[in-house]
């Protein structure tokens, strides 16, 4: 009994890493449709992006590789460099910004006053484009990412809770920096959107466009700034993704899973999206432990869903969104 | 006539001296036209009122001014230059501070927040230092944030500079959004309709306060307002619209006795 007790903290904790992970795919989405009202379709391709862009750039790789040498009947593949892994994430990072003033100079600024599902399509039209994109760029292959992140089982963990409980953990040293880096990414996230210029803003827009516009907020610079900083996310949550599982055209799918979060935590709140990725990630890892051996396995792909149907009936604006009032 | 008494009127307040040039200004929506060739001019330290029967175009004229709506025709001239056509956020960092019609506040921050947004022009640190918090960022939001709380005792809402205005009174959103203006340190402030849905005694502080806003700062004033006992007995001078049409300009003496003025309101066949 005490057995299967710590087995299931064990299968919790776990949860709590990947439920992390979720979360952190979830944020972008929950930034950019803070300050624009826009549904991005495209956030789970943008993490992908980030993601291929990093492995891209650290082995040194020619972009548009395949695409030149059938122009030119050239031969090149490799500029023959191995870029350190901060250079190549500072530089990632830099392109996610670029792809961001790309957004707001093709898209957004053509469909300002539009219908947020006007927007939304629009975003469903860069996810495609970005893919196909992504791909003439870095080609479609699996790549594994060969960053020095630390891997494997955590001994200090197993040691100390066998010694303690008799019981070792078994703990991803990865899941545990990943979660470092999210806690680090949403605590300076809150502090920079609660007491800077720009944070502030950010906020303003997000309630009213008109009064932004007459204290002198630049919408289109907001904007910029918004899908920069969800790019930034979505790279962080492609690191892990990509450590995780190797960078491949999967990785987008995942953004599937941040949907049940974003229902759960309200699409508005950061602190929901953090909080809804966390149940998501605990609890269906733990409804799989318990319920595996009544109803059989497999319940993690469909869990998070149900979960969300049922909020969806009983609290529609998630844990923390703000209340949906419509007055007849 | 009236232009000349018109010309001589110099303000209690300031050095008299024209801040803003409307000339010609017509402004069309399809087919509607919504302003007509109206020139007037505003000098600096005045209080300055629009007034006209609903529809004559009182809305879209402050819409103009501040940069929301682009007139077709006409020149628009601030403090003696001549002003390209400009999106509303690039006439706010000239100086044109405004409220609106139906409260446009931050409704989920909080008092403080939404004035300290008001001084978003007049901060200048960069992007980098303000994400990193650097020396100079934080010096100056604190320079901000004193001369914030000197606006909130200004307006007397000290009680709930940490409430969400969201859930504010109506009159007490109003201060607010007067006091987000005001935090810009306008040269001129556009006040759409203060006193719209206020009761007497709401009414009565909102006077005082454009009267102390005009006095203790100079602050020029234009503001649009129903009410016309208020509207006579704080305004320098006053344009009466109708139709999208300049009907009549001049001190509250003269726009009292103005047969247009009088037409238009009693409501006598055009």
């Amino acid at each position: 009994m005490v057995e299967q007790l710590l087995y299931a903290i064990e299968v919790s904790l776990n949860g709590l890493m990947t439920g992390i992970l979720y979360s952190l795919v979830a944020l972008g989405f929950v930034l950019i449709f803070k300050a624009s009202g826009v549904f991005n379709y495209a956030q789970g391709i943008m993490v992908l992006f980030a993601a291929l862009t990093l492995v891209g750039l650290q082995a040194g790789q020619v972009p548009f590789a395949h695409l030149i040498n059938a122009v030119f009947g050239t031969r090149i593949y490799s500029f023959g460099w191995n870029l350190p892994a901060i250079a190549a994430i500072a530089l990632s990072a830099m392109v996610m910004v670029v792809l961001a003033m790309a957004v707001e100079k093709f898209i957004l600024k053509f469909l300002v006053h539009q219908e947020p599902v006007i927007l939304f399509m629009a975003t469903i039209g860069l996810a495609y484009f970005l893919e196909g994109f992504g791909e003439l760029m870095w080609g479609g292959e699996i790549k594994p990412l060969d960053l020095p992140l630390p891997v494997g089982i955590s001994d200090t963990i197993e040691s100390a809770t066998f010694e303690r409980f008799g019981y070792g953990f078994f703990i991803d040293k990865l899941d545990i920096a990943a979660a470092c880096v999210a806690a680090v990414l949403v605590l300076s996230l809150v502090l920079f959107f609660q007491y800077s210029k720009i944070g502030r803003a950010l906020r303003a827009v997000a309630d009213d466009h008109q009064a932004a516009l007459s204290v002198g907020i630049s919408l289109r610079y907001i904007w910029v700034v918004i899908w920069s900083i969800a790019g930034i996310v979505g790279l962080a949550a492609g690191i892990m993704w990509g450590a995780k599982s190797g960078v491949q055209f999967s990785l987008s799918l995942i953004a599937l899973k941040a949907l049940p979060v974003l229902m759960l935590g309200g699409f508005t709140s950061i602190p929901g999206a953090i909080l809804g990725g966390i149940i998501i990630g605990v609890g269906e890892k733990l409804f799989d432990f318990f319920m595996n051996p009544i109803i059989g396995g497999a319940t993690e792909n469909w869990f998070a869903y149900m979960l969300a149907l049922i909020f969806l009936v009983f609290r529609p604006q998630g844990l923390f969104g703000e209340r949906i009032i419509e007055r007849v | 006539m009236s232009d000349k008494a018109n010309s001589e009127a110099k303000p209690k307040n300031g050095s008299g001296e024209i801040l803003m040039e409307l000339k010609g200004i017509s402004l069309r929506f399809g087919g509607v036209l919504a302003i007509s060739d109206v020139s007037f001019d505003i000098k600096e330290g005045e209080i300055r009122a629009i007034i006209g029967p609903n529809g004559a175009g009182k809305s879209s004229m402050l819409n103009v001014i501040s940069g929301f709506y682009h007139p077709q025709e006409g020149e628009i001239w601030f403090r003696g230059e001549r002003r390209p056509s400009m999106r509303p956020h690039r006439v706010a960092a000239q100086g044109i501070a405004r409220t609106f019609q139906n409260i446009a506040l931050f409704k989920r921050m909080t008092t403080l927040d939404n004035i300290m947004t008001g001084r978003m022009t007049l901060m200048k640190s960069s992007f980098a230092a303000q994400a990193l918090w650097w020396g100079p960022a934080e010096r100056e939001e604190t320079e901000h944030r004193e001369k914030a709380e000197r606006i909130i005792d200004f307006l007397g809402i000290q009680a709930i500079r940490k409430i969400p205005v969201g859930t504010l009174p109506y009159g007490l959103q109003k201060r607010v959004e007067l006091g987000r203006a005001l935090a810009a340190e306008p040269k001129l402030l556009l006040l759409d309709e203060p006193m719209a849905g206020m009761n007497v005694e709401e009414k009565e502080d909102m006077s005082r306060f454009i009267l102390d806003v005009n006095d203790e700062f100079g602050t020029t004033i234009a503001l649009i307002e129903h009410d016309m006992g208020v509207v006579m007995d704080i305004s320098d001078r006053i344009v009466v619209m109708d139709y999208g049409k300049k009907i009549g300009d001049g001190r509250p003496a003269e726009i009292r006795n103005n047969q247009h003025v009088i037409d238009a309101y009693l409501g006598v066949a055009h």
